[in-house]
């Protein structure tokens, strides 16, 4: 079907010779033994991509992501399986490829188009919507080297997304530019999607991940680790990300259906988590702009030498609101001993728009969670927000904006 | 698979002409620079031979005959020399290009060929121009030179397309070339007549494939005569041969060449 990738099986694997001839005697002489091994990067990959669907690939480096996407891309084939991609394919693996700087902006988007088949009929009918696009003014008829990184970037993206394709491969290519093109070219990769371009983006940008794909699926050692919800696998990899081997990873299901990660060593662990109001009462429900605290009590099981609580309060897609942590409010704990328990009291006006929000709490030695991360805990408690006394607003603060008007 | 690149034919149109222009963009005399090197190569192989050094081919009476035995071979092969060398290197060149985007490799090599052949067409409508002022144009003989040309073509495609593949995975294989093609020069008739040599080597020549290619040249251009055909035969097969071999190593290897790029 249009749009769709079907990935069956999937497997690839470089081959490894133990010494340099050892290529050569392959090839004169076939029908021997083979004298490689083979290094596989990816094994037994099966998913599917519906048309007009978004999903996001992240893992670590090394992960395999790249290889996935240069073959559904068609630049390497598989060593096993296969792909099977409906429609028109459109990869920015790279941004620029097929770029000349003694070449003008005009002459350049010739060249890149063309190099992705393009005709220089279809280009000229193109043209103005990639000039328009890339938004580059008089630079369009100057040569490339005058260009910022920005600038070839732009154009770049314009030229490769100038047709709709049926399917849009992107690697990390976001990551450049400047805030403002960033967010045109999302909206951008927005637009295609809604038009029914099928999405497949690779990126260790969660915020790209969450408020662009349905789906996410994590890469871990060649092999699909989790796959869902772009929300709980960012926290499930991020949660893996935390270097500590004998960590466990708890993911279970919340009251609303959502998935609650737990992970780390479990050294320290957050035993209640309330909300409260001033005169002492367990909260479900906030209004914008009341003060209430956050109760959270820990427990540890064994001695440690620092102990550093962080909070976060994520809106409903995944995103931080706000976050802090003791570390940085200069209030860490020294040598706390095992069996001792600490009560966290965190007071503060809940200025947040309308909606549900959830708390991640973290418990580690110093301000990441990326060592010693003893505890971190996603959607450790959710509430909602509800707007009683204040006029309507939008968004997801609430910043209490007091409007003068003079009239003349 | 050459049907995918003829797809891509606005690419390699566009490659070839922008290879063009990259060379004299931001430069003062521009595209006047496409035609002064080779008019200065010209020039040196010219004057220099016919009127300063004033060599002589034995049996040929015209004081221009060394210096057009001279360009027929030496532009000739230098065409050979550019798609053989390109075309070796063009893989590794394009790395990049062939890990990022899925396109027909084997535009590739067709631009390569093509560019080379623009090289060519530029330096000999400068020889021609020059053999028509000296008055030694050969006349309808000329016609002679397209089946050369596409013979030799052939095996600088086939042989270009073979080197290509196998110096993605055998590094050694462009290294190896580019020394072999300095020998290959010196042992084929370019710049010396066959007869001068002993007979022995005489008998060796036949087993260069260049030498009767670059002789067919020679005879068209010095004596202004059909060059001997029976002897275009063995060289004709063997571009056949490297043609259908660099065809087989790209479809066996060609898709395998990017994991080792």
């Amino acid at each position: 079907m249009r749009g769709s990738i079907r990935v069956t099986e999937l497997g690839k694997a470089y081959k490894r010779y133990p010494h340099r001839w050892a290529r050569l005697l392959d090839w004169l002489d076939p029908f021997s033994h083979q004298r490689h091994d083979l290094h596989w990067v990816l094994r037994d990959l099966n998913f599917v991509v519906e048309p007009g669907e978004a999903v996001g690939v992240i893992g670590v480096n090394g992960a395999g992501k790249s290889t996935l996407l240069k073959m559904i891309a068609g630049t390497t084939r598989p060593t096993t399986g296969s792909i099977h991609i409906g429609g028109r394919v459109a990869a920015l693996l790279e941004l620029g490829m097929g770029f000349h700087k003694d070449f003008t902006g005009r002459q350049n988007a010739y060249m890149a188009g063309q190099l992705l088949g393009l005709t220089a009929r279809e280009l000229d009918a193109l043209m103005p919507s990639i000039e328009a696009f890339a938004d580059l003014g008089d630079y369009m008829d100057q040569p490339l080297r005058v260009y910022s990184s920005g600038m070839q970037m732009r154009l770049a993206f314009s030229v490769a997304t100038a047709r709709r394709p049926d399917v849009l491969i992107i690697d990390e290519a976001l990551s450049v530019g400047d805030q403002y093109f960033q967010h045109k070219s999302f909206d951008h990769i927005r637009g295609l999607a809604e038009q029914g371009t099928t999405l497949l983006l690779v990126s260790h940008d969660k915020q790209a991940i969450q408020s662009l794909c349905d789906r996410a699926i994590l890469l871990d050692n060649g092999a699909i680790a989790m796959e869902g919800e772009p929300e709980a696998v960012m926290d499930y990899y991020n949660a893996k990300l935390a270097a500590d081997q004998n960590q466990v990873i708890d993911q279970n299901m919340t009251g609303d259906g959502k998935i609650q990660t737990r992970s780390g060593t479990g050294e320290a662990t957050v035993r209640d988590i309330c909300l409260c109001d001033e005169s002492g009462h367990v909260l479900k429900v906030v209004h914008v702009g009341q003060r209430v605290t956050l109760s959270i009590t820990v427990d540890t099981l064994t001695d440690l030498p620092r102990l550093v609580l962080g909070y976060g309060i994520k809106d409903r897609l995944g995103q931080v609101v706000f976050g802090i942590n003791t570390h940085h409010t200069q209030q860490v704990l020294e040598h706390v001993k095992a069996g001792s328990q600490c009560q966290f009291e965190i007071t503060f006006e809940a200025n947040l728009g309308p909606g549900t929000y959830s708390v991640q709490t973290a418990l580690t030695s110093a301000d990441t969670h990326l060592n010693n991360n003893y505890e971190w805990c996603d959607r450790a408690l959710l509430f909602t927000v509800i707007n009683k006394d204040k006029p309507d607003f939008s968004g997801v603060s609430w910043m209490n904006a007091r409007i003068v008007i003079e009239k003349t | 698979m050459l049907r995918a690149a003829w797809d891509y034919r606005s690419f390699i149109l566009g490659s070839v002409k922008r290879e063009f222009q990259s060379r004299y963009r931001s430069s003062m005399l521009g595209i006047s620079w496409t035609f002064i090197q080779p008019l200065a190569l010209i020039i040196v192989y010219t004057v220099v031979f016919s009127q300063i050094i004033s060599v002589k081919l034995p049996g040929v009476e015209s004081g221009f005959g060394y210096s057009i035995y001279l360009c027929a071979g030496i532009l000739t092969w230098g065409l050979f020399a550019e798609i053989t060398q390109r075309g070796t290197a063009v893989f590794l060149e394009q790395a990049n290009l062939l890990k990022k985007i899925s396109f027909p490799r084997l535009c590739l090599p067709v631009i390569v060929v093509s560019t080379a052949l623009l090289n060519f067409s530029i330096i000999l409508g400068l020889f021609l121009i020059f053999l028509l002022l000296v008055g030694q144009f050969p006349g309808w003989v000329i016609l002679a030179m397209i089946p050369v040309l596409l013979i030799q073509l052939a095996l600088a495609a086939g042989l270009g397309v073979t080197l290509g593949v196998l110096n993605v995975f055998f590094r050694d294989v462009g290294q190896l070339y580019a020394v072999i093609l300095q020998f290959w020069f010196w042992l084929t008739p370019i710049v010396y007549p066959v007869a001068i040599l002993p007979d022995a080597a005489q008998q060796l020549m036949q087993l260069n494939p260049m030498a009767p290619l670059i002789g067919a040249y020679q005879t068209i251009f010095v004596q202004g005569s059909w060059p001997d055909w029976v002897s275009l035969l063995p060289v004709t097969l063997l571009a056949i041969l490297l043609c259908v071999l660099g065809m087989h190593l790209y479809r066996k290897h060609g898709h395998d060449m990017v994991d080792e790029l």
